[in-house]
């Protein structure tokens, strides 16, 4: 069977069902990083002493990956833009752009991790500790799942650039809406975590 | 693909690098800032609004939020307000401490 309103907007929505889709999704993961940050709260206002973050992370590595993460936001959209304007050898790069800066951001966390597991710093070692790997951990699997979605949609997935092409465009745009979202948690995460 | 089409793309391609160029600016600003080591309340205030206007430009361009369509800006209001009781209940617990005299 066919799926409906791929390209098409649906007229009572006045959306792409995969956009309308994507939206809901996204909504019900702000929801999942909100009882995240609420736990947060609630364990920082409840305790005695809460450490600074600068004193206990690596702020350079986190300010390195924060611009690693918002240029693979920008690399994204230009990737969504090229394919406007019908360009597909520079979609192409811009993919391929933001799927390298996503692996760059993995393994500047993967040596991050290693300096605390090493140290004997895991999650049991304080509370911050706990929710740091805890949500830092499930962020690191959204960019893990972007990884995945986005290198499909460069490699075997392009195919449909040469049949459906608009339909590929909204693929790539709503693969965009998720990985903004991943950029936008981490704005949020950087600050809250490594700053304060 | 019309080429008054192609056109609005790169306008939209002029405004993501400026997008991209202040993102840059405010994450600096957020680590200088936290170099100063201002009292904790000072510190979270500026901290948030910072990156509360990094979200909104990422929301609104990358993520087309500054045109869209009205469903989705409902489905978002909803969720909205959701966050927000789940941002004010950790908070409220510490509105009735107990003071000894």
């Amino acid at each position: 069977m066919e799926i409906p309103y791929t390209v098409e907007v649906r007229p009572d929505t006045g959306l792409s069902n995969g956009k309308l889709g994507v939206w809901l999704f996204l909504s019900s993961e702000v929801m999942l990083f909100a009882a995240l940050f609420s736990s947060y709260i609630l364990l920082r206002v409840g305790s005695t002493e809460w450490p600074h973050g600068y004193e206990e992370l690596n702020v350079p590595m986190a300010f390195f990956n924060t611009i690693v993460l918002i240029s693979s936001s920008v690399t994204m959209v230009m990737a969504w833009a090229s394919l406007k304007m019908n360009e597909f050898a520079k979609f192409k790069l811009y993919l391929g752009a933001t799927i390298v800066l996503a692996l760059v951001f993995l393994v500047v966390k993967y040596f991050e991790y290693e300096h605390h597991l090493v140290a004997g710093e895991g999650p049991s070692h304080s509370t911050f500790l706990a929710i740091y790997f805890t949500m830092t951990g499930l962020h690191g699997l959204h960019i893990l799942g972007g990884i995945i979605v986005n290198t499909y949609l460069w490699g075997p997935g392009n195919k449909m650039w040469k049949t459906e092409p608009e339909r590929f465009t909204n693929r790539i745009e709503i693969a965009g809406l998720y990985w903004h979202f991943v950029d936008l948690v981490w704005i949020f995460l950087f600050p809250m975590l490594y700053l304060l | 693909m019309s080429s008054g089409h192609a056109d609005d793309i790169r306008k939209h391609v002029k405004t993501y690098l400026m997008v991209f160029g202040a993102l840059m600016v405010l994450t600096v600003v957020t680590v200088a800032i936290s170099y100063l080591h201002l009292e904790v309340h000072e510190a979270i205030m500026i901290a948030l609004a910072v990156a509360t206007v990094k979200g909104s430009l990422v929301a609104l361009y990358f993520m087309h939020l500054n045109h869209e369509r009205k469903l989705i800006y409902y489905s978002l209001a909803l969720t909205a307000v959701f966050f927000a009781f789940l941002m004010i209940i950790p908070l409220a617990t510490n509105l009735d401490k107990i003071v000894q005299k």
